[in-house]
């Protein structure tokens, strides 16, 4: 029960978090990807913005268990392997198409049209053959 | 200032909170990517519970807030439906493959100095950056 409500207004902050901070427009997404042309850096204040609470959250953490059970995640590693750079780099290009990323698509869901809708049922259609493609990128890396 | 930059950094600091909760609440990291993710591979079913209740808050909170203010946003989003899909399919398929996006390892993993987090969006923002110079500013397709 209570992990559903934190999951709930978790998710309730975020999606107004997104909505009010513009990054539900594409073109203001598009804006700072387009460092060249018509740079627009609102999403460096929205970033900027939301690395303080979660700075803090982070170093609340220690010493100390999640409000509803369990334990937090383990320290981060500093293993950079092919997938993390092949997957960022195809992510980025999905990102300046579209001008949007998994957060705001679901944010916007509900009022962007047929044009978000397209863009999360396909976006849906590539998370269930990533791991697919994971397999066969960690087999060729095993041969190599 | 821009009210933009205001609205961006007073957003910012929401989606920061929403972090916190879900971190501090439930013990995970807020991302996107991976909390979707895992309910369509089936790797997250354990948790599927808390993962559909954050994904009600995330598309249900913005429609109470759009209802409430009367004022449909926008989004702008292309109306060429191939490039809504390929869009689509390479956002899933790069977060998916990275094991995370703008906000687990953007938010979540610069602001605990992760390095995988670091390079991660070091890479996405430079392939981003790359794919609309190219394809606004020198062949000017989208």
């Amino acid at each position: 029960m209570l992990r559903s409500l934190l999951s709930l207004l978790s998710g309730s902050l975020f999606g107004v978090g997104l909505l009010l901070s513009g990054m539900t427009d594409t073109t203001k997404v598009q804006g700072w990807l387009d460092l060249f042309g018509a740079w627009d850096p609102t999403l460096a204040f929205v970033m900027g913005g939301a690395l303080i609470p979660m700075a803090i959250a982070w170093r609340l953490t220690r010493n100390r268990h999640p409000l509803a059970g369990g334990t937090f995640p383990a320290p981060p590693t500093a293993e950079l392997d092919r997938r993390l750079i092949i997957g960022s780099v195809l992510f980025g290009f999905g990102w300046a198409l579209a001008g949007l990323c998994p957060g705001p698509a679901l944010a916007s869901l509900s009022f962007g049209g047929w044009q978000g809708v397209t863009f999360v049922a396909a976006m849906l259609l590539g998370m269930l053959v990533a791991p697919k493609l994971r397999l066969v990128l960690d087999q060729t890396a095993a041969k190599s | 200032m821009p009210t933009e930059w205001i609205m961006g950094l007073a957003g910012g600091l929401i989606i920061g909170c929403a972090g916190a909760v879900y971190l501090l609440g439930v013990g995970r990291i807020m991302g996107a990517s991976g909390i979707i993710g895992g309910l369509v591979d089936g790797s997250g079913r354990d948790t599927a519970g808390d993962r559909l209740f954050f994904l009600a808050g995330v598309i249900g909170a913005p429609l109470l807030l759009w209802l409430a203010l009367g004022s449909r946003p926008e989004t702008q989003a292309s109306d060429a439906p191939l490039v809504l899909i390929a869009a689509g399919l390479l956002v899933g398929i790069g977060t998916r493959l990275a094991n995370g996006c703008t906000s687990g390892h953007g938010v979540c993993g610069i602001s605990r100095l992760s390095p995988r987090g670091i390079v991660a969006t070091l890479i996405y923002i430079g392939a981003g950056v790359l794919a609309m110079t190219l394809l606004r500013n020198i062949w000017g397709v989208i």
